[in-house]
């Protein structure tokens, strides 16, 4: 399990996660400030598969929101619709007030994107595609050399301006990438898994950064992603499973929704020991990825009892607060890294 | 929250931006390919040793057909060579197609504020500056090569060749847009553009072919561009470059060719939003 950097800091934390917007997010409110993106029965579909189911999402202006679902779940797709290159096959989408759809220009205008295959081209140099990205987006000559310096600086690359990409490291490259999305101001910053392909440390690095475009230029930042560490910095999440958007909601408050504590058993047979565990102690044992999870208030307590009552079938127990793993498997029954039947199209 | 100071926000227009980044995208074509090596060596080296081993071992058992007076294989196979530079470009240039694709570039591309017709544009008109530089190039050696070329023709074989590359790329940006995987792309090599080359009287003259080659022949496109950068290059010459469709019917085909690939490809990329 990846450690969950963000939780410990005081940011995420319940006091500070609870107050406006996140709440009425939550609550589904239609009364919600000043949403930057909102999305009304989005549905599309590939062949005969659904990949997005009716989703009614809201995001409020300025905040740090994560969509989390396994691979295949709908994120891809909803991040395709959101940077314009898909259109829904019904339902609405605007962002930054502009529908996604018919009034496209206006909303590339106003996004920037952050891809999750490089976009950076690795023959030029770090400035030279930022001078690239601007002619994109109108700018040029000694305002946008002064862009370019102005983000590179900001984002502490400058020193890198004339190396070319192919030599950067992943977490730097990835760094630019940002840098690059946000050269002409956009108001929201869509990032698809933006940690994939990083280790853990570049991950949180890039979280910080992500955290500082929100705190300082007031940007909203929207990603997709699948990972612990990286949905523990959000302060939405938005928890995206089988096309359907199932919750959201601040990471603090999602953990509330599991009772207790979770106790994981690993046992040569889960099954029928999950079974027998339902039947004993009249609680709700499951098999979640091959462990059998059981939710329960006062965890430790209960694992004196279970050992004893089931003397040499178990091999291991943990008892541990609910991560948002454990979030996950709550909502919908089963783990974020199981396999899902089948692949998402792109 | 606070915001940063930053300068001031980005002037934006109501109508999708077309030369500025067709222009930045033509110059990151020659950019790229200037900083790799390889791709010169190839696109340039490639038709040179084509041209030197094959003119050279078929000068003595090749003789022209009908005119053509004195002309031996080298100098005949020289226009074709200059042609097979432009379109070994154009294939290059689609394989970067693919991997723009492959990779995010195109994506970022797709994503920005940019009229879809910039982006055919861009690549054209980038492609076309590469494969008319190098094409250029060998062009100027066409004197070693026998091929008795002045001011005047090589400026009119010149303009042949920009349009020939505007054709040629256009050609390789449409059959590269809906490919996914430079894998399809050799089979539409070997299928299509090689054959396509080879009977457009750049390898060998209509005049001695069989019959139903000869009509292949007639209703390939090249086959007009190809004559027409012959007549250019012997433009004012006393010899003359063998049996040819007229010049007119050569510039009206080769322009047409041109503009229908560009219209095509342009309503392709358009599709994709």
């Amino acid at each position: 399990m990846a450690h969950e950097t963000c939780e410990s800091e005081p940011e995420t934390s319940d006091d500070v996660a609870a107050p406006t917007f996140e709440r009425q997010d939550a609550a589904g409110s239609e009364s919600t400030g000043d949403p930057v993106v909102v999305t009304e029965s989005l549905t599309r579909s590939y062949d005969s598969r659904v990949a997005l189911d009716a989703v009614n999402l809201t995001v409020a202006r300025g905040s740090l929101f994560g969509l989390l679902g396994p691979n295949g779940g709908g994120k891809t797709t909803l991040f395709r619709i959101l940077s314009t290159l898909l259109t829904p096959d019904s339902g609405s989408i605007k962002v930054a007030g502009f529908d996604a759809v018919s009034q496209r220009h206006a909303v590339r205008q106003r996004i920037g994107v952050v891809f999750q295959s490089p976009s950076l081209d690795g023959q030029l140099t770090v400035a030279e595609n930022l001078e690239h990205q601007g002619h994109l987006y109108g700018l040029s000559g000694r305002t946008l050399l002064a862009r370019v310096a102005e983000v590179l600086e900001r984002f502490s690359v400058l020193d890198r301006a004339d190396d070319r990409v192919s030599i950067l490291s992943g977490g730097l490259a990835r760094r630019v990438e940002v840098a690059k999305a946000m050269l002409h101001q956009p108001e929201v910053l869509i990032l698809d898994e933006p940690g994939t392909g990083l280790d853990p440390r570049a991950r949180a690095a890039m979280m910080d950064e992500l955290m500082r475009v929100r705190d300082e230029g007031g940007v909203t930042v929207l990603l997709t992603t699948h990972l612990m560490d990286e949905a523990g910095c959000c302060d939405t999440l938005g928890i995206l499973d089988e096309g359907r958007l199932i919750t959201t909601d601040s990471p603090a408050a999602l953990k509330r929704l599991v009772g207790g504590e979770v106790v994981s058993i690993t046992t040569p047979n889960p099954e029928a020991f999950a079974t027998a565990v339902s039947k004993r102690f009249d609680t709700k044992a499951a098999v979640v990825g091959g462990l059998v999870r059981i939710e329960r208030d006062r965890g430790h307590e209960f694992v004196p009892e279970l050992v004893e009552a089931f003397p040499g079938d178990v091999d291991s127990v943990t008892v541990g607060h609910p991560t948002l793993a454990d979030v996950f498997v709550h909502l919908t029954g089963h783990g974020l890294y199981e396999e899902r039947t089948q692949d998402e199209g792109t | 929250m606070t915001t940063m100071p930053m300068s001031a926000s980005p002037t934006r227009s109501t109508r999708p931006l077309l030369m500025r980044p067709a222009i930045s995208l033509a110059r990151r074509e020659v950019t790229r390919f200037l900083r790799q090596k390889s791709r010169i060596v190839g696109a340039v080296g490639t038709p040179l040793l084509f041209w030197l081993v094959i003119g050279s071992g078929l000068r003595n058992s090749f003789r022209m057909p009908a005119v053509g007076g004195g002309m031996n294989y080298l100098q005949y196979a020289f226009p074709g060579t200059v042609v097979l530079i432009l379109l070994f470009t154009a294939i290059f240039s689609m394989i970067s197609v693919i991997e723009d694709r492959r990779e995010g570039f195109l994506q970022a591309v797709l994503v920005a504020p940019v009229s879809r017709t910039a982006i055919v544009l861009g690549k054209v008109l980038g492609t076309t500056a590469l494969a008319v530089g190098q094409a250029g190039l060998f062009l100027v050696l066409a004197r070693l090569a026998g091929v008795p070329i002045g001011v005047v023709s090589f400026v009119a074989a010149f303009g042949v060749l920009i349009l020939l590359g505007l054709a040629l790329s256009g050609l390789g940006l449409l059959i590269a847009w809906p490919l996914n995987s430079t894998q399809g792309f050799h089979a539409v090599m070997n299928l299509l553009l090689m054959p396509m080359w080879l009977m457009s009287g750049a390898f060998f003259p209509a005049d001695g072919a069989s019959r139903w080659m000869g009509t292949l022949m007639k209703l390939n496109p090249l086959t007009y561009g190809v004559a027409l950068l012959r007549h250019a290059m012997y433009f004012g010459a006393s010899e003359q470059p063998g049996h040819l469709p007229s010049p007119l019917l050569c510039l009206v085909v080769t322009v047409g060719f041109a503009a229908l690939m560009l219209f095509v490809a342009t309503r392709l990329v358009q599709r994709s939003g």
